[in-house]
């Protein structure tokens, strides 16, 4: 009778501890959400949809977000550009045509590179990278978007790698016997039945990838140069939404407006990566079931 | 023929772009040892940092680095692990599993600064703690909590069912059979899995920077209630804060690398942990 009891209670603390994940996941939700509530109530809205960020004026201050959320498009879509091929590239490599051995180093090896902090990694774009940028388009300052979308895609390439190598593997091995026997190359094989095969994984993967690109601070805030403005060229300064909430948090009045903006960027990149989230997991179904 | 050579020259190029990726990573890495190795001696690693971190060495960053990525630990670990055990052992298909797995992937992608807003928000205001030890641990807890779910369950399901089964049939009850014939043989891996959450919680900077980070503090933390100084960020500082950037070079390496070591090493720890297990459990 006892044990039933120890059962029981066993199952239920089991049950709460699983229920915690939800409820950070509505703290968070209702956290970030309400200092932005704040700001839709008093100034509103409206405020947001200008292309002024100038949270701090002797005249009128003013929160437009969009700079700041074309700031993240143009680094992330510059990004994302590097990353899909040496992502897709290095995944066909390792799991097509890299020896046995040459694969038990590469793999681990470039999953490195997602342990390094991105503080480090932003650190050696501003040493290196950013000099560099600077004097090969002889610009006056390497603190570009361009510089940014680099070391993003550095980051973002270990997550596409992984995920897209394992969904290559995952292929059935009939496939490409049966493609190899019709006559077709290798080569022929892996692009034309072996990636498509996988294609569901991989677009996961590059999904997922960008949702870290989107959601990274610390390195893009080291190396863009921080310019609020709207921009479409790579050699130019931008300030992204994380980078925002970063620089300024720490000079903000707490329950100011400035402070509740800020908020409402957390939220706008919340809703984002949870949107970019949702779609990748659709897809990593897919390739489950498939 | 021309379509041979064209599978030539795609084959070589995937292979130069996976091995530029290589080279980006080696470089990295050996430029942070050969620039920051020089300036490492026991005293910089050993003493309080000077004038506003110009000079002197990183203890209090170093110190305040392990005692967050312990906190965090000791927070999410149980959490994580009681939460993959109720995943793989208890739970039955349905809106609540679901629910739970939809959470457990939403926090996973949530960017790390919102985690920053977020225990600002919770821990720091509303809970009254204050930029402190303790809100520094719960938010990064709250941030490292998937990878330890995700990494347990996969252990626990690497468990076979007939190791289930056998005791079952013996006439224990479930609980028994989870704690003496699942947990015995998935410990370890669940360890691993921490392990690369320690790796995380010691490497990131945005979360700390909104509820515990001190831009400059000479001191060692008394109590959970202090804020701490902490190697990510005070990297973060003398490379772009620091009215001297170009002079104390020589410290950014040196702090770069005391953290590049601390955060590989621990993953290289969890790393053969895992391959030693693999060798040691294999059915």
């Amino acid at each position: 009778m006892k044990a039933a009891w120890k059962e029981k209670a066993i199952r239920l603390m089991l049950f709460a501890t699983a229920s915690t994940s939800i409820l950070i996941v509505i703290g968070i939700f209702v956290f970030v959400g309400k200092e932005a509530g704040q700001f839709a109530i008093k100034p509103g809205l409206k405020e947001l949809i200008s292309s002024r960020w100038m949270p701090v004026s002797f005249q009128k201050e003013s929160f437009g977000l969009l700079p700041l959320i074309t700031g993240s498009l143009l680094v992330t879509a510059l990004a994302t550009i590097l990353t899909i091929p040496f992502g897709i590239g290095a995944a066909v490599y390792i799991s097509e045509l890299a020896r046995p051995a040459e694969r038990e180093i590469l793999k681990p090896f470039i999953e490195i590179l997602a342990g390094i902090p991105s503080v480090v990694i932003g650190f050696f774009g501003l040493v290196v990278l950013v000099p560099l940028i600077k004097s090969s388009f002889s610009l006056s300052t390497g603190l570009t978007a361009l510089a940014g979308a680099v070391l993003l895609a550095l980051m973002a390439i270990p997550t596409v790698v992984s995920i897209s190598e394992d969904a290559i593997r995952s292929v059935p091995a009939s496939y490409k016997a049966a493609s190899l026997a019709l006559g077709a190359s290798k080569m022929q094989t892996i692009w034309k039945v072996t990636v498509p095969a996988a294609l569901p994984g991989i677009v996961a993967a590059i999904m997922l990838g960008i949702g870290r690109v989107i959601g990274e601070t610390m390195a893009v805030m080291m190396v863009t140069g921080n310019a609020a403005i709207i921009t479409a060229s790579p050699f130019d300064s931008v300030r992204t939404m994380t980078a925002t909430i970063a620089a300024e948090m720490g000079e903000v009045a707490f329950g100011s407006i400035h402070y509740r903006a800020l908020f409402c960027v957390g939220i706008v990149l919340l809703l984002a990566t949870f949107g970019l989230n949702i779609i990748a997991q659709k897809f990593l179904k897919k390739y489950r079931m498939g | 023929m021309r379509r041979v050579a064209s599978q030539y020259i795609i084959a070589w190029l995937i292979r130069v772009m996976t091995y530029l990726i290589v080279f980006v990573i080696a470089s990295i890495i050996i430029k942070i040892l050969w620039n920051g190795l020089p300036v490492i001696n026991w005293e910089f690693l050993t003493t309080m940092p000077k004038r506003g971190g110009s000079e002197g060495g990183i203890l209090p960053a170093i110190v305040g680095t392990l005692s967050l990525a312990l906190g965090t630990v000791i927070i999410a670990l149980p959490l994580g692990m009681a939460t993959a055990i109720y995943l793989s052992e208890y739970a039955k298909a349905g809106r609540f599993t679901r629910t739970v797995r939809l959470a457990i992937v939403t926090l996973a992608g949530v960017p790390s600064i919102v985690f920053g807003l977020f225990g600002l928000g919770l821990f720091v205001i509303f809970l009254r703690f204050g930029a402190s030890i303790i809100a520094g641990c719960l938010t990064l807890a709250c941030m490292i909590l998937p990878i330890i779910i995700v990494s347990s369950e996969e252990t626990l399901r690497a468990v076979p069912k007939s190791f289930r089964e056998g005791s079952l049939a013996l006439g224990a009850t479930k609980w028994q059979t989870i704690y003496k014939n699942v947990l015995p043989y998935s410990i370890s891996g669940m360890l691993t899995g921490s392990i690369l959450g320690i790796g995380r919680a010691a490497g990131e900077t945005a979360p700390i920077l909104l509820t515990v980070a001190a831009f400059y503090l000479p001191r060692l933390p008394k109590s959970i209630f202090d804020q701490v100084m902490a190697l990510p960020y005070h990297l973060y500082v003398l490379a772009t804060q620091h009215p001297d950037i170009e002079k104390v070079r020589p410290l950014q390496y040196a702090t770069a690398l005391v953290l590049l070591a601390l955060v590989l090493g621990v993953n290289l720890v969890a790393i053969l942990f895992r391959i030693h297990i693999r060798k040691k459990y294999r059915w």
